[in-house]
């Protein structure tokens, strides 16, 4: 009696474990908080003038912009800037790039080189305003409400599927 | 003469520690406090231990709260808010991770009350 109800207890923490292992395996490693947030009304020096410009203030007609946060040193950056240009195409849709932790000359190379999708360009040089948005990295992608809540959030480069989304999202 | 020189050295060292000792003081905060944060983009480094773009960042954002009069538990629950509670390293007690925090003491209880029939009951 005593040894199976040993057993049984060693039986279920195993499964117990083994539960979790297998659990944790399935589950995506990229951690996003679930909850969606709102950004708060900071503002960020404008990337040709210097001047602070406040996120509230580029709303003016339209429903929702997108941030996308981009560098010149970013290699992804440059496979997904098509689909910036695509989706800066939407009537109503205000497109703003937010330059992180990048020398103006080289941010600019790189707008001649492959356009410039953006309405507005703001900078980042030290990399502390894109932690107000709870960025990771570049490139990262946000699509934002007039109340400033965080709609999507796409962390890392956004690809043709991800451009339909949004489309649709904003739409 | 030499005397005379090292009163001048000794001046002007304690006069270095007055004016810029502080500003060691500052940093090592920033690494305090940047020791408890988990680095998100790393696998397994703290912010203090990292030199990714995103710890440079976190770091440099700390030296500014800092400055700007905010307090170390202002710094932590800012950086929760943003990124959730994972970049701390330390887990708060709530209703979701009181088991993380109380099934260790009770595997510790179990454990011993296993030992202590073992030892004493078994032999008598």
């Amino acid at each position: 009696m005593k040894i199976k109800i040993s057993f049984i207890f060693i039986f279920l923490t195993l499964t117990f474990i083994l539960l979790i292992f297998f659990k944790s395996l399935f589950e995506n490693k990229n951690y996003i908080p679930k909850k969606t947030k709102k950004i708060e009304n900071i503002s960020i020096e404008e990337f040709y003038s210097g001047k602070n410009l406040k996120i509230k203030d580029f709303f003016e007609n339209e429903k929702y912009i997108i941030i996308n946060i981009w560098s010149s040193w970013c290699v992804p950056c440059r496979q997904e800037h098509q689909f910036i240009k695509n989706i800066s195409e939407i009537t109503n849709l205000k497109v703003i790039g937010l330059n992180y932790k990048d020398k103006k000359d080289n941010a600019q190379k790189f707008l001649d080189e492959l356009g410039n999708p953006y309405d507005i360009i703001l900078k980042d040089p030290k990399g502390t305003k894109s932690i107000f948005l709870g960025a990771y990295g570049v490139p990262e992608t946000y699509v934002i409400d007039r109340e400033l809540n965080i709609l999507k959030k796409y962390i890392g480069p956004i690809n043709s599927e991800n451009e339909i989304e949004i489309k649709r999202l904003v739409e | 003469m030499t005397k005379k020189l090292f009163k001048i050295f000794y001046f002007l060292f304690f006069l270095n520690l007055i004016l810029f000792g502080n500003v060691n003081a500052e940093t090592s905060k920033v690494d305090e406090i940047s020791k408890n944060l988990r680095c998100l983009i790393c696998q397994g480094q703290s912010v203090y231990d990292s030199n990714s773009e995103f710890a440079l960042s976190v770091k440099t954002l700390i030296s500014q709260k800092l400055a700007a009069g905010n307090s170390e538990d202002d710094i932590y629950n800012f950086l929760k808010s943003k990124y959730g509670d994972w970049i701390v390293y330390e887990p708060e007690i709530n209703k979701f991770t009181f088991l993380l925090w109380l099934l260790p003491i009770f595997l510790f209880i179990f454990g011993g009350l296993l030992i202590v029939r073992k030892l004493f009951i078994n032999r008598t």
